[in-house]
């Protein structure tokens, strides 16, 4: 075979096996700099501790870096309020989306007829509703929440914009997690004369839980790695948030921030991003073992 | 249709609830109009294109509201960013499919997909503080038009790998059992078969990642430069349409907050098309010859 190769053929096989590498490369670039400058950041410098204490000194540190306030615009101290703000805003999120995305789901796939025109235009209008940028969420949820509504720069507008923005995906997750079960339960179901609510909340629901889950997962991870919806709904504020009304800053803006507009913050930023990636990576592993466990199937065919 | 009470109530609270995320997007539309209509009523359209500069304010004779050189940022970073992301998206389709023993592969897959989940203010803190430096030393400022490409295309690299590796799967199997009855090489198979017959799909594949350059902001606005003039070359600073956004939505009044909202009703408006586009390409596949 190798005998007959021309110099096409070869140069495609170079390619096709550069081309991997080259991407493989810069992953690991990137991967390796946030795990080195991150895990940099909470090295220990000059210290009297010895031996055992010498160990555990870092961890010490990152605890404090999780639970202390910014010091110094965010050069310094931690990022407590920010975790707290980004928990809330994911919080708030989660509460409108869920009801909604389930709600719209459990329609799609149980209620109406794939042909049916409710139901399709209801689709077509999510198919464009994922396609819209993040950055216009931003501006819709400026217009909506903080300026129409009077919510001003808040938690709950930074979470009621990112809702409308996982929503699509939420809904489609949850849609293909009710249509894995197995339509002969319906149809046993309809036959034993089940009434619908019985059947939605006795049968395909528990049934569907795993899938589900998986979804909302996907959802809160997609929101935590959200900036553009966030920096003129939520606001800057670094501050303990004291309720929903007020501006809070999520993790991501913290990084941007630290990043671009604070002099010396590239320690904290660099910190502050393996926290996110961190995270990320969990749910990400999360996600993963839930569908194989229960689903049978890979997380990422969705 | 149904016989309770309950089953009717759950009807209609679905109902209710569908039409609202339904809603989401129309009223997403409306309110990018409502805010933008100022600029449209009082700022004559081809100011946008002709205007000496872009200084907007918040009255409308006082701004200047020169869209072009943003335009033409957002267009040359993304148009870059595809010409870079498509050949090695499909490349690292083959890979997966024709060229890789199978553990290899669906590693390869595996860190393609966790490169998607990255968040784009982590490419930008990298492209910022890693690549930035590095570009400055051969041209300086370093923030760039070519910083901004390389951060896109790593950006737009796993929707186009994915949904290539998916149109390439979706190729019916008796033309791959064809080719290896016929005693074509895997190159032959990959690269004269499979990828004519995936065509639509893959073009669709880099509509897509199109979309998402276009609508790409964080990054964009950390490792670009962000200043609005003319690229002269491949090293000079540029502003895209999102980066405007992000960068003066803060302290935007008047008419300057409702020519962002222009930027954003432009955005929508070409995303929404090229998606249309994207799914009337890959409609061909399904009905038309193979």
């Amino acid at each position: 075979m190798a005998r007959f190769k021309t110099r096409t053929d070869r140069v495609l096989d170079i390619c096709v096996w550069t081309a991997p590498a080259l991407v493989s490369g810069l992953f690991l670039w990137l991967v390796g700099d946030l795990a080195v400058r991150g895990c940099g950041a909470f090295w220990p410098g000059e210290s009297e501790a010895s031996g055992f204490f010498r160990l555990t000194e870092p961890l010490e540190l990152v605890i404090k870096f999780l639970t202390g306030a910014p010091e110094r615009a965010g050069r310094s101290g931690g990022i407590g309020p920010i975790l707290v703000s980004t928990g809330l805003i994911l919080m708030v999120c989660m509460s409108m989306a869920i009801p909604f995305g389930l709600g719209t789901a459990l329609l799609l796939s149980e209620f109406v007829a794939p042909q049916n025109r409710f139901g399709r235009i209801v689709r077509r209008s999510l198919d464009v509703l994922a396609g819209v940028p993040s950055i216009v969420f931003g501006l819709f949820g400026n217009a909506v929440f903080s300026q129409f509504l009077g919510l001003r720069f808040s938690i709950l507008s930074g979470g009621l914009t990112l809702a409308c923005m996982v929503l699509p995906l939420l809904i489609r997750s949850t849609e293909e997690a009710l249509n894995a079960v197995c339509p002969t339960q319906r149809h046993a179901a309809t036959a034993l004369g089940f009434s619908r609510w019985a059947t939605v909340f006795q049968i395909i629901l528990p049934q569907a839980t795993p899938g589900v889950v998986v979804g909302l997962v996907l959802g809160i991870g997609r929101a935590l790695a959200e900036t553009a919806a966030l920096i003129f709904t939520s606001g800057y504020v670094d501050r303990m948030p004291r309720s929903v009304f007020d501006s809070g800053r999520s993790l991501s803006i913290h990084i941007y921030d630290l990043s671009m507009n604070v002099a010396g913050g590239n320690q904290n930023a660099y910190a502050s991003a393996l926290v996110l990636i961190t995270v990320l990576a969990l749910i990400n592993a999360a996600t993963n073992w839930l569908a194989t466990r229960f689903l049978q199937r890979e997380a990422g065919n969705f | 249709m149904f016989r309770s009470t309950r089953d009717r109530f759950l009807s209609l609270t679905l109902h209710g609830l569908a039409a609202v995320s339904g809603l989401i997007v129309v009223l997403v539309l409306a309110f990018v109009l409502q805010e933008s209509s100022p600029v449209l009523s009082r700022v004559m359209l081809s100011r946008f294109l002709t205007d000496g500069s872009w200084h907007p304010a918040a009255d409308a004779a006082e701004g200047a509201f020169n869209l072009l050189p943003i335009v033409v940022g957002t267009l040359l970073s993304s148009a870059g960013a595809v010409v870079l992301a498509t050949p090695l998206g499909i490349l690292s389709a083959v890979f997966i499919q024709f060229y890789a023993p199978l553990h290899l592969a669906r590693w390869y897959r595996r860190m393609i997909e966790l490169l998607a989940g990255i968040p784009s203010v982590v490419f930008g803190l990298w492209g910022l503080v890693v690549l930035v430096p590095l570009i400055a030393r051969i041209h300086p400022p370093g923030q760039s038009l070519f910083t901004g490409i390389v951060i896109l295309t790593l950006m737009i690299l796993p929707t186009v790998a994915l949904l290539s590796n998916a149109a390439m799967a979706a190729v019916p199997r008796e033309i791959v059992s064809g080719c290896a009855a016929l005693g074509l090489s895997r190159r032959t198979t990959a690269f004269l078969i499979i990828i004519p017959a995936a065509k639509s799909g893959l073009t669709t594949a880099a509509i897509l990642g199109l979309v998402r350059a276009i609508g790409e902001t964080m990054a964009v606005v950390m490792v670009c430069g962000n200043v609005v003039r003319m690229p002269g070359s491949l090293f000079d600073p540029i502003r895209t349409l999102t980066s405007t956004i992000a960068l003066e939505m803060s302290y935007a009044r008047g008419v300057h907050r409702s020519s962002l909202f222009f930027c954003g009703l432009v955005l929508l408006l070409v995303v929404t098309g090229l998606i249309a586009v994207a799914e009337i390409v890959s409609r061909r596949q399904l009905h038309g010859p193979v």
